[in-house]
């Protein structure tokens, strides 16, 4: 292979083009350029448009926690892990947020609906946007998040005993994130059975981290409208607590933890982060995300 | 991974495909994109030409660039109309790495990956933290299979670190996915 070769992917980045990329924004391609983006005959298409927003939401604003450890982890093996999960999740929320601003139909693209909306129309579940205090917060949240995701991704994709969803981009992008979601399990899984079964301080630090943030994993399994109202297409959440249960027993056991006794975080008038109502801590996590692409609306590169 | 020549392809997508196949991945440009399995079809559509790549990883920062640069080389080859589709279905794995791909690692003090499972049903725990899911991985430079997994996550989304207990040096392992 000649040098030219081998440098011509960047080269080619440098060359003059017509199109400027939008300087917060992916900027470059719609991540679902050259796929049928038809809705399939009787599915509700704003109720597709609701669900993937949800699913969106909860990569996008998990990831964007995940970024805030960057430079922080006391190891490079476990910075680099904790990008790497970052940045499956951020692929994964683009590709749920282009799909949901197609079936929308109102123009709105992936970063439109990441950079210009405000908290009350997110629709991420609380757990996305709860800010560890520690490594073991850390820890429990992502075998909990990643678990529970992987266990409904795994329904979306179908398998040989299951149709998957009757959404076909949304079923790809179900197996697609399902194989990355299984490492992403693993990694947490391994800190919290080293961190469990280690010593008794990192024992009993890990038992509080499962503690701080148990009351935030019943919104997961909570019937929502909009699911019911995508029958075929969405998974049941009621469905997923079986095999999430198992997972989470089988890591619990090994890291000899006792699963925590904490009734789950209040609604606020009956609705939750799927509905919009969100913890203190989401505005903070917004604005970071948004605020200088909201002041600079149209800078571009 | 290109498709199989058909019968009554013209010379001209043949030529494309050719062109296309030699475009190097930007993360591991030792690769093409060929190799990597993540060029899935070349072919003609109502007089011009259609490329169909599919990302590795959900966040693949690479998509566009790769996308940009096979544009570029087809152009720069006469063929003013190219449409670079993705495909998302079916998801890339890693099974897709040709045998030249596995090779050109290998070289490169790469371990390639082994065959990835399917598991029909609830995918299975890993709970060690050393191991891998399946088979150990050979050291890529001694052979020796007494390694032991540092990192699940390495440089690249699809690549995860390991060192060697024999020859003690550190090496990368294509993920299995």
């Amino acid at each position: 292979m000649s040098d030219e070769d081998e440098f011509s992917a960047y080269q080619s980045l440098a060359e003059e083009t017509e199109d400027h990329r939008w300087a917060f924004g992916t900027g470059f391609t719609d991540p679902l350029a050259g796929i049928d983006t038809s809705v399939p005959d009787g599915v509700d298409a704003g109720a597709l448009a609701a669900y993937c927003l949800m699913l969106g939401d909860d990569a996008l604003v998990y990831s964007h926690r995940l970024q805030q450890w960057m430079t922080r982890m006391p190891e490079l093996e476990e910075e680099t892990a904790l990008a790497n999960i970052a940045l499956d999740l951020l692929g994964q929320a683009r590709m749920l947020l282009a799909r949901a601003g197609q079936a929308e139909g109102r123009g709105r693209d992936e970063d439109r609906l990441a950079f210009f909306r405000d908290e009350h129309e997110f629709r991420n579940v609380r757990l996305a946007e709860h800010a560890d205090a520690d490594f073991a917060e850390l820890a429990g949240r992502l075998l909990v998040f990643s678990a529970w995701r992987l266990a409904l991704f795994t329904r979306l994709a179908g398998s040989a005993g299951s149709a998957g969803s009757r959404d076909p981009v949304l079923a790809a992008i179900a197996a697609k994130g399902a194989k990355e979601l299984a490492y992403h399990r693993d990694y947490a899984a391994q800190w919290v059975i080293r961190l469990g079964d280690g010593t008794p301080l990192s024992h009993d630090r890990m038992q509080a981290g499962l503690a701080a943030i148990w009351p935030l994993t019943g919104e997961l399994f909570e019937a929502h409208p909009v699911a019911a109202a995508l029958p075929g297409v969405a998974a049941d959440p009621a469905e997923l607590r079986a095999e999430v249960d198992a997972a989470l027993g089988t890591v619990l056991a090994a890291a000899t933890l006792d699963r925590p006794q904490a009734a789950a975080l209040a609604r606020v008038a009956g609705r939750s982060g799927r509905d919009g109502v969100h913890t203190e801590a989401f505005g903070y996590l917004l604005a970071e995300l948004q605020s200088v692409a909201r002041a600079h609306p149209d800078a571009t590169w | 991974m290109v498709t199989a020549a058909r019968d009554g392809v013209d010379p001209d997508t043949a030529a494309a495909r050719e062109i296309a196949a030699a475009v190097p991945d930007p993360e591991l440009p030792l690769l093409t994109v060929a190799d990597l399995g993540i060029l899935r079809d070349v072919s003609t559509e109502d007089g011009h030409l259609v490329v169909t790549i599919t990302p590795t990883y959900s966040g693949c920062p690479a998509l566009p660039e790769i996308a940009h640069d096979l544009r570029r080389r087809l152009g720069a080859a006469g063929f003013a109309e190219v449409t670079v589709r993705t495909a998302l279905a079916p998801a890339w794995s890693s099974d897709w790495i040709t045998a030249e791909g596995r090779r050109k690692l290998r070289a490169a003090g790469i371990a390639p990956p082994h065959p990835a499972g399917r598991n029909p049903g609830p995918v299975p725990l890993t709970l060690s933290i050393s191991g891998t899911r399946r088979a150990p991985v050979a050291c890529p430079r001694c052979g020796s299979a007494d390694t032991t997994q540092t990192s699940a996550f390495g440089a690249t989304a699809c690549k995860a670190l390991f060192r060697c207990e024999s020859c003690r040096e550190p090496f990368e392992y294509v993920k299995d996915i």
